[in-house]
């Protein structure tokens, strides 16, 4: 008896628990969660919603139908990646986006690539919220010959023709263009002789943007005698361990000129870090921040001149996504990797363009109307 | 004569169940004092103190806090309360979007601050009622319990915030977490001191401290006595819940931000550590609350050890592991029969020595 009330409890908890979930991450999704995609097809059975029974029947039409496997909406950026894609798929340009929000969970995103394929859609997209354990779902995909286009994160697979294409951000490039502008801003100064010490605070160890990020400053290091890392450590991409990794390496080296942050959550807690130990950032300060993704709270400090730099990591994947499904479409054959275009921002017009091996990229000085024209 | 005495004060000393963990610390301490000489260096800087070993003690603030919480529970229920940092995460989020208004950032308070706390303690005291409820009154498993919250408490939090970061740029509430005005000691500081002081006096000014320890001996016995054993084990988790609570809202306001997915993100753990390098057995009964706060300066110095020592991040957890692993073992009852046995051994043998 006890337990069966413990178990009921426990059912109840977590439906609620699972039910809250749904509807607060992602107000906007035009298609229920993995439940969802199920119902949807099953709906000849007459249980599902009206909703999703006429999903099902504008899916079966002319309109390309496109299933999108998201991982959550955990940040700004994710947030942005959804409404981008929902904004590219849309009926006006002839497709019909399935939207599935997995949670944080790969199980939930294995179900929901399974349902794609009962549904019979054109195209799979996916949101890989890691990167091992897709090869016997993408092979399944591969035998419904249904293309699968992978965003954001990489898969690991034993086999690159699982996967079609994949679209997302070049970090080594963003470390790269960081690496110039830094460059670039000494020979501007006249101090391209003069010492530079380096901090890194790097991103979650193994993340694929620390490995590139950081790959891409150790690079500029060794392209430069006289710049030093004197220390190099994790912040998690959490303000919380930035500051206390900043706090720290604040106390052992007293003659700081870069810090260069993987993301800006890092970079807000390096600032609250060095300013409590009676330094200033900026151009006209101490020490100068280097900060990556370009959220919007990011971008706020660097119009106020606390970040000096901040290169984008852009999350509007869906025109990219949309010109593969095209070139598909069209019988072609589109590239293997395609990155989307990334933007540098910085509080300062001292350097107006950074060129890297990915190409030549304008520097944009941060300004209200910037940061008010920005999707997200 | 005085040679008698001296190892009667030396045992008295050695015998002390914070000895072991006293030690750890100051071993822990003294590594540092090899590596940088300058660790114990406390200057003036910008007007506050400033030094490695203010930021031990600042850093450690949170995890003194939830290891009082989890050291009470473990010693009424002999079980670990693992959802503290989910909870945290709760008590941050109600807090910040109190404040906000529902905005994602704000500028001003949209409501009072006192207002938002309360709310958060009281999310907080909630989480622990639960927690509580489910252990003291259905007799769970207490890591299956607190596994529901450590699980959904997060989910919940993303539910308040809405699935983003809730900044809260007003210098009042960074005050929580930073400095009141000129005074050069952190305010975290002063909370961790506060919630001792506080749970301390009311564990030994009233006989609650004597019932936790005799409900966690043998709940039965205790409930034959007359002592309520569900009511006290229900009231260490609200205890527990409001504690973590009250971390939470120290921890948010460092970032001036409600950030559910990272805010005491594994921090459970540490307190289970700091209670266990305390000295305290995790089966519940008798327990030492300065133990798990020394436990939690320990477990802190280390964190910032390693990053005075510049230990490069992808090796920072196999040092941590290292050094737990050694200090876990030197405290166990083995490793402390086998030293019992050997200085039983020794004492003989100089018995014996002194007989030829």
């Amino acid at each position: 008896m006890k337990k069966k009330i413990v178990s009921f409890v426990l059912c109840t908890v977590m439906a609620a628990a699972l039910a809250g979930c749904g509807s607060g991450g992602d107000g906007s999704t035009s298609t229920a969660a993995s439940g969802g995609g199920s119902s949807a097809a099953s709906s000849s059975a007459g249980s599902s919603s009206s909703a999703s029974s006429k999903e099902e029947d504008t899916g079966s039409g002319d309109a390309i139908t496109v299933g999108f496997s998201q991982v959550g909406a955990e940040s700004d950026w994710r947030t942005a990646n959804s409404a981008s894609m929902k904004e590219t798929f849309v009926e006006a340009n002839g497709y019909h986006l399935i939207f599935d929000d997995a949670q944080q969970k790969q199980e939930n995103q294995i179900t929901a690539i399974r349902n794609f394929i009962q549904q019979e859609v054109d195209y799979i997209v996916l949101a890989p919220v890691t990167e091992t354990g897709w090869d016997t779902v993408l092979k399944e995909a591969q035998d419904a010959d249904i293309p699968v286009i992978i965003v954001d994160r990489m898969v690991d697979v034993s086999d690159d023709s699982l996967y079609t294409a994949w679209v997302g951000s070049n970090f080594r490039a963003e470390g790269d263009k960081a690496v110039t502008w830094l460059d670039e801003y000494y020979k501007s100064k006249g101090m391209e002789n003069e010492e530079v010490n380096i901090v890194n605070i790097q991103g979650t160890i193994g993340a694929s943007a620390q490995i590139g990020r950081t790959e891409g400053l150790e690079a500029g290091i060794e392209a430069h005698s006289n710049w030093n890392m004197v220390a190099q450590q994790t912040g998690e991409f959490t303000q919380a361990k930035g500051q206390e990794v900043m706090e720290s390496v604040l106390k052992q080296h007293d003659d700081i000129d870069v810090v260069y942050c993987e993301n800006d959550n890092e970079a807000f807690g390096a600032i609250d870090a060095i300013e409590a130990a009676g330094k200033t950032v900026g151009i006209d300060g101490d020490i100068l921040v280097v900060s990556f993704d370009s959220t919007n709270a990011g971008l706020t400090d660097t119009m106020s001149g606390k970040i000096t730099l901040n290169v984008e990591c852009n999350p509007l994947h869906g025109p990219r996504v949309q010109e593969i499904i095209e070139k598909l479409e069209a019988g072609e054959t589109p590239d293997k990797q395609a990155f989307v275009d990334e933007e540098v921002f910085a509080a300062t017009d001292v350097v107006k363009s950074v060129k890297t091996d990915a190409g030549s990229f304008d520097v944009t000085v941060v300004t209200q109307d910037v940061l008010d024209n920005r999707a997200y | 004569m005085t040679d008698q005495k001296k190892t009667s004060t030396w045992k008295k000393i050695t015998g002390n169940r914070l000895f072991l963990p006293l030690v750890c610390l100051i071993v822990v301490l003294l590594l540092n004092v090899i590596k940088t000489p300058s660790f114990f260096q406390v200057s003036i800087r910008n007007g506050v103190l400033y030094g490695y070993i203010i930021d031990v003690i600042n850093r450690a603030s949170e995890l003194v806090i939830l290891a009082v919480g989890m050291t009470l529970v473990t010693a009424s229920s002999g079980g670990q309360d693992i959802s503290v940092g989910a909870v945290m995460a709760v008590a941050a989020a109600v807090c910040c979007q109190i404040l906000s208004g529902g905005q994602v950032s704000t500028n001003v308070f949209q409501n009072p601050l006192i207002l938002a706390i309360i709310a958060a303690l009281a999310a907080s005291a909630a989480c622990g009622a639960f927690n509580g409820f489910l252990v003291a009154k259905l007799h769970i498993q207490p890591m299956v319990a607190t596994l529901i919250l450590y699980t959904a408490g997060r989910g919940i939090a993303q539910l308040i915030t809405q699935g983003q970061i809730t900044y809260i740029r007003v210098e009042t509430y960074q005050v929580l977490g930073n400095y009141i005005g000129k005074c050069p000691i952190p305010t975290p500081v002063f909370f961790a001191i506060g919630t001792v002081l506080i749970v301390y006096l009311v564990l030994k000014k009233t006989a609650l401290g004597l019932y936790i320890e005799s409900v966690g001996i043998n709940g039965n016995a205790s409930r034959l006595v007359g002592l309520n054993s569900t009511m006290i084990k229900f009231l260490t988790y609200v205890m527990c819940g409001v504690l973590a609570g009250i971390a939470g809202i120290v921890a948010s306001s460092r970032i001036y931000s409600a950030d559910a997915n990272n805010i005491g993100l594994n921090l459970e753990m540490d307190a289970i550590l700091a209670v266990a390098l305390g000295g305290n057995f995790l089966g519940g009964g008798k327990f030492s609350l300065m133990g798990s706060v020394i436990g939690a300066f320990t477990i802190q110095a280390l964190t910032t050890t390693l990053y005075a020592m510049n230990v490069s991040a992808d090796q920072l957890p196999v040092y941590k592991a290292i050094v737990v692993v050694v200090i876990v073992c030197l405290q166990s009852p083995v490793v402390k029969k086998i030293s019992a046995d050997w200085r039983a051994k020794r004492k003989l043998a100089g018995i014996e020595g002194r007989g030829f």
